[in-house]
Formats: C-alpha cells, structure tokens, sequence
C-alpha cells in the first residue's frame, strides 16, 4: 500500500463520482460503496492514487461511482488486471471490486493463483449467492436446494467455501463483513489494505431482487466470538465450524508480499509502451 | 389540482415545518460551544453501563446520526430517481437535506471548524446509527406514502435512542441534550404522522408490474 498522503484528508464523499449508481433499490452494493469511500478517507489516501479494477457483474460496477482510477475489466480477469497494474504501478493502491459469479466462477483459477502469488491488494468480493446481472442463475456459492425456474429444485451442487479456499491457497488476510454494516465493513476494508499482501474481504451483500429472502442476513449475521489470528492451522479450524454468517477478520498473516525478480532484462512500462507503438 | 401535485405541495409544506421544528434540535445549554471534539468514542450510548463520556461526545455522535441518515436518504433518492421514480426521489432528497441541515447546526452549535468524523470511531449498538434508514425496506415501484413509513420508523428510533440515553447516562449535560433531542424527535413523530395522514393510501396492488424484472418467480 502507498503511504498515506501529506494534504488534508479527504472526506468519503470526496471519492465518489457524480454517476448515479445503476443498482436495485435495496441492493446491499450500494452501501459496500460506501464502505469502500470511507475505508479511503479513513486511510487518508488521494483518488489519484488509488485504482479500483473490476470484472463483470452488477458488483463490478464500482470502479465508475468512484473518483478514483478505475479499470472495468473482463468477465473473471479483475485480479490479473489488478496484478498486472499492481506490479507496473507499485506506488498506486489496487483495490479489486468482484461478485460471486465473477470471482469464483468464471474468475476461480485467477482467485487461487492471485492467494498464492501474495501480490499487494486488497479483493473484495460482494457475495449474494446468485447471478444478478443475466437474472437470477445460481452462483458458485448458492445453496445446493436453492430452487427457482432456472434452478429447479436447485442444482444439488456443494457450495464454494471462499474463506477456506483464500487460507488454503496462501492469503495474507482472509475477512468476512455484512453490507448492512457499512461503518464495520469500512473497517474491515481499511485493515485489508493496511495490511501487505493479499488480503480477501468477502462481503455479504443481499441481493433483494432475486434472493429476497437474503433481508433476513441482518438478523443472522454476528460479530466473530473470537479475534482474528496469524495461526492459519487455527483459523481453519475455526471455518470447519463457521455456518457462513461471522462477520469479521479472521486470519492476518506475515507474508511477505510478491515483488517481481528484479535483473538485467527487467523492463520498464516505458520499455514495453515503445515495443508496443506503431 | 391532481393527486401529484396536490401531494408535492404536501411535501413541501411539511418539509418546511420539520425543518423548523429541528432547528431547536441543537439548543443544547449544557454544551459548551467550542468543545473540543472527541478524538476516539466507542458508541455504545445505547448500552446499558456504557453511555457516551461527555456532552461533547454526545454531540459528535448526534452528528455522526444526522449525517448517516442525510447520507442514506440522499442514497434512496439517487436509487429511485434512476428507477425513474421521481416522486418519491424528491421526497427522499428533501429528507436528506433536513438531515443535513442539523448535522450542519451542530457544528455550528459546537463551533467545530470541521466534521468530528474525522477522528471519531463511531460504532453503534446496532449496525447504524438509530435515525438510518434501512436499504432493504426498498421498493422501485413505492410510493410517497412508504417513503414516509419509513421516515416515521426513523424518526421514532431516533426519539427511543435518546430517551434511553436520558434514562442511562449519569452525565447532566448528557441528559439534558438527551431530553432535548428526545423531544425534537417526538415532535418530527408528530409531524410525519400529520403528513401520513393527508398523503393518499397505495392502492393494494401497488407492488403490480407488467414487466417485471424478476423472471425466476
């Protein structure tokens, strides 16, 4: 992460856009919005020095309500843009804005593959158990009886665990927050990216359109019992008895993060920007 | 004059008169103006044992209540405005700038040159603060009407906060902004309640769309 910036502190207001957000009334994006605004002044940072990159989804709409960099990439392919900028840019904060679909379908291999690279950003993952944007088709974290016209009887298929899959593969900094805690998931976001290397948010986000009956999340989820820990055996001994709905960090590691060899064929963007020019 | 109309001049109206009534909201005597704001506050007002330390604080953290719910309701109008419901979008903004307009009267009240929130760490008892609306009470089809339920709802937790802060705080300062507040608030009860009264009823099929965006159903 860059250091915070020397000018007055910007307010959270200062990082979003004039663009109106295109969401559900009621979707829990927009106060994950909100979060990511106030995790950003909370840590004193300048738009002009934050990137927010994105994949495809009614969640990655966030890089454009922000005053920040913002990159609106590929279906799944947020974190490869994101480490690609990361690496040429080290001096700019990456922060990657994904959804369900997009990051544990589609975008799963880059998920396991960004864990264990340990490259510095922070990935937040706005989950609602479902495909919002193509209307409803179950997602790889759906429940298995979850049935609808598209799903009947639901797909019988075993969810994706996305906390046990971040430890396993090697993430610095593995947390859970609820999108109906704005100011907590705020702070949760801004230890993500206080902390060095890869850091995984995965924030429950109802999707009231399609999954209504996720407006009862509010009186399901509750703060985790118990601190987080740099043990990450015992960490995952915590997720065998997680039922999902624990909000908070759960593991913070010392990895060091991944920093590209550096030696004589190195090149600069620069270097690169000429190969490319016609 | 048409029911659109006859209902924008409603909210006008009583939107003057809330306005009003909050401007006493910031008379708090027991607070000194120029209080320094508080630097680090755990708001656990709510909490029994635990209530905010000083008047100062407390005045931060009925700052941090205005400004989520000015926030959140400003929120709400940008939502319905992009659902094309422009009447309860400006409703929703009208809500938001009287929110607004009492954070701003408190700082003023404080003399604070800037927002407290800038040092403060304000967690509430429950996941926000007791005058924010809730996003999932949503609908792109609802009507002035809801949007007033809504704000009722608000301004009736907003008023059982202070009271039971009143009740538990051993601060005097405190316990009289309580008080205070607790009245503002029951008199903006009163008003919005005023309001429901002369704002039409939705028709029970209100929710009806004949293309609707859900195709799961």
């Amino acid at each position: 992460m860059n250091s915070p910036a020397v000018a007055a502190p910007l307010t959270a207001q200062a990082f979003k856009s004039d663009y109106k957000p295109i969401w559900c009334p009621g979707c829990g994006d927009y106060s994950v919005l909100s979060s990511f605004t106030k995790a950003f002044a909370k840590l004193e940072l300048r738009p002009e020095n934050v990137a927010v990159v994105s994949g495809i989804g009614c969640s990655s709409r966030i890089p454009a309500y922000t005053t920040c960099y913002g990159f609106h990439g590929v279906h799944g392919r947020s974190l490869a843009a994101a480490a690609g900028l990361k690496l040429a840019r080290p001096d700019l904060t990456v922060v990657v804005a994904s959804g369900d679909g997009d990051g544990y379908s589609i975008g799963g291999n880059h998920f396991l593959h960004a864990c264990r690279r340990n490259v510095d950003l922070t990935y937040v993952v706005m989950d609602n158990h479902v495909y919002g944007m193509t209307k409803g088709q179950p997602s790889p974290t759906t429940e298995p009886d979850w049935d609808s016209k598209l799903s009947p009887g639901g797909t019988g298929l075993r969810t994706f665990n996305p906390l046990v899959i971040a430890l396993a593969a090697g993430a610095n900094f593995v947390a859970r927050a609820f999108a109906g805690d704005p100011n907590g998931t705020a702070e949760i976001i801004a230890e993500a990216m206080r902390t060095p290397g890869f850091s995984f948010v995965e924030i429950l986000s109802p999707c009231v359109t399609f999954r209504p009956e996720q407006r009862e999340w509010k009186q399901l989820v509750r703060p985790a019992s118990v601190p987080s820990t740099d043990d990450a055996a015992r960490a995952a001994r915590r997720l065998m008895t997680d039922d999902g709905m624990n909000i908070g960090v759960l593991y913070q590691g010392e990895r060091k993060p991944y920093q590209p060899p550096v030696g004589k064929g190195k090149k600069r963007p620069s270097d690169l920007e000429a190969e490319f020019a016609l | 004059m048409s029911t659109k109309k006859s209902m924008k001049k409603s909210v006008k109206k009583n939107a003057s008169k809330v306005t009003k009534a909050s401007a006493r909201k910031t008379k708090v005597a027991a607070v000194r103006k120029g209080a320094k704001a508080p630097k680090r506050v755990v708001a656990k007002a709510a909490r029994k044992g635990s209530p905010v330390a000083s008047a100062a604080d407390f005045m931060a953290h009925a700052y941090a209540m205005e400004v989520e719910a000015a926030e959140r309701y400003a929120e709400f109008a940008d939502s319905m405005e992009m659902h094309n419901n422009r009447e309860v979008a400006e409703l929703f903004r009208k809500l938001s700038r009287i929110e607004q307009r009492h954070a701003d009267q408190i700082l003023e009240q404080m003399g604070w040159k800037q927002s407290p929130l800038t040092s403060l760490k304000v967690r509430w008892e429950g996941m926000e603060g007791p005058e924010t609306a809730d996003p999932t009470e949503l609908h792109y089809l609802m009507q002035p009407y809801h949007a007033l339920q809504i704000a009722l709802h608000n301004e009736k937790r907003a008023r059982d906060f202070f009271a039971h802060l009143a009740k538990v705080t051993k601060d005097a300062g405190v316990r009289k902004g309580a008080r205070e507040m607790e009245e503002d608030e029951a008199e903006h009860v009163r008003l919005i309640e005023a309001w429901l009264k002369r704002t039409p009823k939705p028709d029970p099929n209100w929710q009806t769309d004949q293309d609707p965006p859900v195709l799961s159903d």
